[in-house]
């Protein structure tokens, strides 16, 4: 039997769309994680990045952040959560790998708030000022809407991080797409493992494109126009 | 992980040195061997942007969907092909390090400042000599600074080629989940971590003995 007929007899079985098991389910499972610790990562790290750049303090920090958060490979992190998870009487799956994500989402998020806003140009800052605004005014409607673009794609990074890591996760037990590559390489399933494997590129590219979408719609026509599209040296980004 | 076990047992580690001098020797060819791999690759692909600039969209469109597909699925995408070879673990790992080398080989270039290549034009330079001898040691900080961000992933993402059976000390990681034994994860995730520190360490000491002229200014 050719391999792709392997994998489309893998995929017509029932529980592939109905049960524990099933795509759907795992899809589900995966986006949930992930958007819990997105979210968690945020609440932490954005107003602690917004805060530093409006301030222009703590720069070191929150450069220093992002490259610990490279260093640190996801691997690795997920394997150190698991004795933490087990201290703290939480088990094997869910916390192990949540404990890992949120760490793994804030610093691209804390560095690129933070250059984000130390690039917005002090002159503009001074003009808000001279027009009256208040402080929070000046973060508000001229600081962030200039550094939405930088913003964003520190989220992107994150959430392409947590995604990615969240399919890790299923080696500590817990669910997602994951699964299906583990428990494949662990029965020799090539069908299982090669489908995963496309669902978890797919949903990482799915985000990617969701978070380009959501630069578009958010982003001020103006400074999407002024940004060029050479992003030059790697400066951001953990994986 | 019983509440009695202690979190590393030293006598494990101590009679397992030889793994574990092994697993980091092969941790290290694995990583070494992507990011050479990767360099040779990021370095003739932009050549041929600085030639024919129309490709660099594509090539770092390519680069950047290879860079976002998780690193677990890329490395199942391979098996059914190149099985659980060291190739599944080479081709996936060195794909990480392209959009990274490219960017910043491609950043290195332009950062030369145009007066200095019209000197050197002027004073009869061959593209090739310009090449060679005025764009790349100029460029060299920062496509350093690139292969150490290379280099730091790459020796990250070594890890999880364990579950591909490859390995290096994602073996221990991964021993470590399976056995419920906290020892030799521990061993391997703060051996990884210490490794991609050294490195990096050791590739900033390259950087200011390649370009001396650099030191002055920062």
């Amino acid at each position: 039997m050719s391999f792709l007929a392997t994998i489309l007899t893998w995929l017509g079985q029932p529980e592939r769309w109905q049960g524990v098991d099933s795509i759907p389910t795992r899809v589900g499972e995966h986006l949930l994680m992930s958007g819990v610790a997105l979210a968690l990562a945020v609440a932490l790290a954005l107003p602690v990045g917004i805060a530093l750049g409006h301030f222009g303090r703590g720069g070191i920090v929150a450069i220093n952040v992002a490259n610990v958060g490279r260093a640190l490979p996801s691997l690795a992190l997920l394997a150190l959560c698991l004795p933490l998870a087990f201290a703290l009487g939480l088990g094997l799956g869910f916390w192990p790998t949540m404990f890992a994500l949120v760490p793994l989402g804030i610093p691209p998020i804390v560095t690129n708030s933070f250059v984000g806003l130390r690039a917005v140009d002090r002159d503009t800052v001074e003009v808000a000022r001279g027009m009256g605004m208040r402080e929070w005014q000046v973060l508000r409607r001229a600081e962030i809407p200039i550094a939405a673009p930088i913003i964003i794609a520190g989220l992107r990074n994150a959430a392409v991080a947590i995604v990615a890591t969240a399919t890790l996760g299923a080696v500590v037990a817990s669910g997602g797409l994951g699964r299906y590559i583990v428990d494949g390489l662990a029965r020799q399933e090539e069908a299982r493992i090669f489908v995963g494997a496309v669902l978890v590129a797919l949903l990482a590219i799915a985000v990617e494109i969701a978070f380009g979408l959501f630069e578009r719609l958010t982003v001020s026509p103006g400074i999407q126009a002024q940004r060029s599209s050479d992003e030059g040296a790697w400066t951001a980004g953990a994986r | 992980m019983t509440p009695d076990e202690p979190l590393i047992r030293w006598d494990w580690v101590f009679s397992h040195l030889g793994d574990i001098w092994q697993r980091l020797v092969e941790h290290l060819t694995l990583a070494g061997l992507a990011v050479a791999i990767g360099l040779v690759i990021s370095f003739a692909l932009s050549l041929a942007i600085r030639r024919y600039p129309r490709l660099y969209d594509p090539v770092t469109w390519v680069t950047g969907v290879l860079y976002t597909i998780p690193s677990l699925a890329l490395f199942a995408l391979l098996v059914p092909f190149t099985r659980l070879t060291i190739w599944t673990a080479e081709i996936g790992l060195v794909s990480y390090t392209l959009l990274i080398l490219i960017r910043n080989i491609m950043a290195g270039f332009q950062s030369v400042p145009p007066d200095v290549r019209e000197a050197a034009v002027g004073m009869g330079y061959a593209p090739n000599q310009l090449l060679w001898r005025v764009d790349l040691p100029l460029a060299l900080s920062v496509i350093i600074a690139g292969i150490r961000v290379a280099a730091v992933t790459t020796i990250g993402l070594t890890t999880v080629t364990a579950l591909i059976g490859q390995g290096g000390l994602g073996f221990f990681i991964l021993e470590g989940i399976q056995r419920f034994f906290t020892t030799p994860l521990i061993v391997g995730a703060v051996l990884s971590v210490v490794v991609a520190v050294l490195v990096d360490a050791a590739l900033v000491g390259v950087q200011r003995w390649a370009t001396p002229w650099t030191r002055a200014r920062s």
